[in-house]
C-alpha cells in the first residue's frame, strides 16, 4: 500500500492540476460565451429590452436540443469540430472544448433564468433615464441579479466538474479518470476513496466561497 | 408654493402637449384601447393631475410623454419638439430632459444611495467630480444627506422615494413624471412626499404631472387635472373647478372619495336622530365670505343656528367645503332667512327629521357607487 502511493501521489496531483485546468478554462470560456447567450435570451424574451421573436426562438430550441445530449455522447458527436479547433480528438486539451461548449449552454439557462427574476421596473427606471440597451445590461441587468449568477456559477462549477469526469474516454486525464484507471480497473478502492474525497473538498471549498461572495453581493 | 400660471395664454410654448393620442396594445377582437384619442396641454411650472380607476389608461398616458410607450395615432409634443417617431438616440436624450418616479421606487438594489443618484449622471456622461458635487446637493435637498452609504434595503419606503425623487432630478429635467409615486406609502409619509413634490414645483420650477388614484393627492398638491375613464379623459380643468362643480360622473365620484364634508345618507339618518330640527346644508367657496355671513344673518333673522356637520378645507390652496347646521326658529323667521342666505351661498335644505329631504349630490354618488360595486 505505502509503495503504491510513492507511486500514486504525484499521479494524484498531476490529475487535480488536469481537473482544475479542465474546469477553470471550461468556466471562463464556456461560462463567458453561456452569459452572452443567457443575456441574448432574456433581452429578445417577449416584453422585453430588445424584444425579437426570431432571434429568441432560434436561441431557445438550439439551446434545448444540445443541452439533453448525454454529455459522454456529446463529447463524441463534437469529435470532428474538436478536430478543426484543436487539432486533434484525443487528450485533456481536446476534452476542454467540447467541455466548453456544454458549459456555455448550461450556464445560458442559468443566467436567464437569474435575470427573469430581476423586477422590470429597474429595467424600465433606466430607459427613462435615456440609458441605452447596452448600458442596461452591464451596469442595471448584470449587477442587479450578480448575488443569484454568483450562486448559479458556483452550481455550474460543481456541473463541470462533475462532467470533466469522464475525460478519460477520449484519453485525457483528471481526477475521475485517475479514480477509474489506478483505483477502478486495479481494484484499489483505497483510490477510489481517496478521489472521491479529494473532489468533496474541492466542491465544499467552491461552495463556500461562492455563499461568502453571494451574500457580500447581496448587500443585505 | 407658488401660484401656477392659471392663463392659458400666459405662456406661449406648453412643457407637454398631446394631440389626439391614442395607444392600442394588441390587434384585432383582443385590442386594447389603453388611451384613446386624447388631447390635452401641460403648461409650464405647473403641478397637473392625471386621475382614474386602475385601468383608466393613466399609466400608459404618462409612458406615452417620456416615450417608453410609442403612440399609436396622434402626436406627444414636449417642450416644443414633437418627439413622436424620433429615433431610439434621439428619443433617449428627450427622456433624459424628463424625470420619472415610480410607485414601487425602482432603486437599483445593487448600488446605494448616492449610486442611484449619480446613475441618470453617469448616462449623461458626467464626470465624476460634478456627479459627486450633484448627488451632495440633492440628498440635502431631498433630506437623506446621512443616507449617502446607504443600500435601498436599509431605507423606509418614504426614504426609498425620497431617494427615487432625487435620482428623477438628478440630470436637471424640466419635467418630472410622477407615476402614483405615493400609492405605496402610509397617509403621512405621502403627505411628506406630496410635501417634497410641491417643493420641487415651487423652488425649482419643475413642471410635474403626477399620476394618481385619489382624488386627496390632487386636491392637496395639483393645480389643474384631467379625469380618465376608459381611456379618455372625460374632464379636464382647474382643480378648484374641478372640486366645485365636477361634471362628469367620474369626476363627480372622485370628488366625492376626497371631500367628507356633506353628511352621507347614513350620516344623515344619524344626525336627524340626534338632531331632529331643520337642517340645512352651506357650501363654503372661494371669495364668498359664507362663514361671516352664515352667522351674520343667523343674527338678523334672530335665528338659532348649531353646526352639526362638515368641513372646510383648502383646494388648490382656495377654501372649500361646506358646514350642515341645525336651524331653531319658527319657520316664518327661518324661510326668510334661507332666503337671504341663499342669495350669498350654495344651501341645500335637509328639511326636518320628520319631513326629510335629500342632498341631490350626495344622493347622485351613493346612487353612483351603488350601481359600480
Amino acid at each position: 500500500m505505502n509503495g503504491d502511493w510513492e507511486l500514486l501521489w504525484p499521479k494524484l496531483v498531476e490529475s487535480f492540476g488536469q481537473t482544475l485546468q479542465m474546469v477553470s478554462v471550461a468556466l471562463l470560456t464556456g461560462g463567458l460565451a453561456g452569459l452572452a447567450l443567457g443575456i441574448a435570451l432574456y433581452v429578445t424574451r417577449r416584453g422585453n429590452l430588445l424584444e425579437n421573436r426570431w432571434v429568441f426562438g432560434v436561441l431557445n430550441v438550439l439551446v434545448n436540443i444540445v443541452r439533453p445530449i448525454p454529455f459522454i455522447i456529446f463529447v463524441t458527436l463534437l469529435g470532428p469540430v474538436t478536430l478543426q479547433v484543436v487539432g486533434t480528438t484525443l487528450g485533456t486539451e481536446a476534452f476542454i472544448f467540447p467541455l466548453s461548449v456544454m458549459t456555455a449552454f448550461g450556464t445560458s439557462r442559468i443566467v436567464e433564468q437569474n435575470l427573469v427574476g430581476i423586477d422590470p421596473g429597474v429595467v424600465e427606471a433606466a430607459r427613462a433615464m435615456g440609458a441605452s440597451s447596452w448600458r442596461i445590461i452591464t451596469t442595471v441587468l448584470v449587477p442587479e441579479a450578480l448575488a443569484p449568477l454568483i450562486l448559479g456559477y458556483t452550481f455550474l462549477f460543481i456541473a463541470v466538474l462533475d462532467m470533466s469526469a469522464i475525460a478519460g474516454i477520449i484519453g485525457g486525464g483528471g481526477l475521475g479518470n485517475f479514480a477509474i484507471v489506478y483505483g477502478y480497473q486495479r481494484y484499489n478502492w483505497g483510490v477510489v476513496v481517496v478521489t472521491v474525497l479529494v473532489i468533496i473538498a474541492i466542491v465544499q471549498v467552491a461552495q463556500l466561497l461562492g455563499n461568502w461572495l453571494a451574500r457580500k453581493a447581496l448587500h443585505r | 408654493m407658488t401660484e401656477a400660471p392659471r392663463d392659458p395664454g400666459g405662456d406661449p410654448q406648453p412643457a407637454i402637449e398631446l394631440r389626439h393620442v391614442s395607444k392600442t396594445f394588441g390587434e384585432g377582437d383582443g385590442a386594447v384601447h389603453a388611451v384613446d384619442d386624447v388631447s390635452l396641454t401641460v403648461r409650464r411650472g405647473e403641478i397637473f393631475g392625471v386621475i382614474g380607476y386602475s385601468g383608466a389608461g393613466k399609466s400608459t398616458l404618462v409612458r406615452l410623454i417620456n416615450a417608453l410607450e410609442t403612440v399609436t395615432s396622434g402626436e406627444v409634443v414636449v417642450d416644443g419638439q414633437v418627439i413622436t417617431g424620433l429615433p431610439e438616440r434621439r428619443v433617449r436624450e428627450v427622456r433624459s430632459r424628463i424625470g420619472m418616479v415610480f410607485q414601487q421606487f425602482n432603486l437599483l438594489s445593487s448600488r446605494t444611495v448616492a449610486g442611484n443618484v449619480a446613475y441618470p449622471l453617469k448616462v449623461a456622461g458626467w464626470s465624476r467630480e460634478k456627479r459627486a458635487a450633484r448627488v451632495a446637493e440633492l440628498l440635502a435637498f431631498v433630506g437623506l444627506a446621512d443616507k449617502a452609504k446607504a443600500y435601498p434595503r436599509q431605507l423606509s419606503g418614504g426614504q426609498k422615494q425620497r431617494v427615487g425623487i432625487a435620482r428623477a432630478l438628478a440630470a436637471q429635467p424640466t419635467i418630472l413624471l410622477a407615476d402614483e409615486a405615493t400609492s405605496a406609502l402610509d397617509p403621512e409619509t405621502t403627505r411628506e412626499v406630496l410635501a417634497l413634490l410641491r417643493r420641487v414645483n415651487a423652488e425649482l420650477g419643475i413642471t410635474i404631472v403626477v399620476i394618481t388614484h385619489e382624488m386627496e393627492v390632487v386636491r392637496s398638491t395639483c393645480h389643474r387635472v384631467a379625469v380618465m375613464e376608459h381611456g379618455k379623459v372625460v374632464e379636464t380643468g382647474d382643480v378648484y373647478d374641478v372640486f366645485s362643480a365636477p361634471s362628469a360622473d367620474a369626476a363627480q365620484r372622485f370628488v366625492g372619495t376626497a371631500l367628507h364634508d356633506r353628511p352621507s345618507r347614513e350620516t344623515l339618518a344619524r344626525l336627524r336622530e340626534r338632531h331632529p330640527g331643520r337642517l340645512v346644508t352651506v357650501g363654503v367657496r372661494e371669495g364668498a365670505s359664507t362663514g361671516t355671513d352664515l352667522f351674520r344673518l343667523l343674527r338678523e333673522h334672530d335665528v338659532d343656528g348649531s353646526v352639526v356637520y362638515g368641513g372646510i378645507s383648502e383646494v388648490g390652496e382656495r377654501p372649500f367645503g361646506s358646514l350642515t347646521v341645525e336651524l331653531d326658529a319658527p319657520e316664518d323667521r327661518v324661510a326668510p332667512f334661507l332666503a337671504a342666505l341663499a342669495a350669498h351661498a350654495d344651501v341645500v335644505d335637509l328639511g326636518t327629521a320628520a319631513h326629510p329631504l335629500d342632498d341631490p349630490r350626495v344622493a347622485r354618488l351613493a346612487a353612483d357607487l351603488g350601481g359600480r360595486s
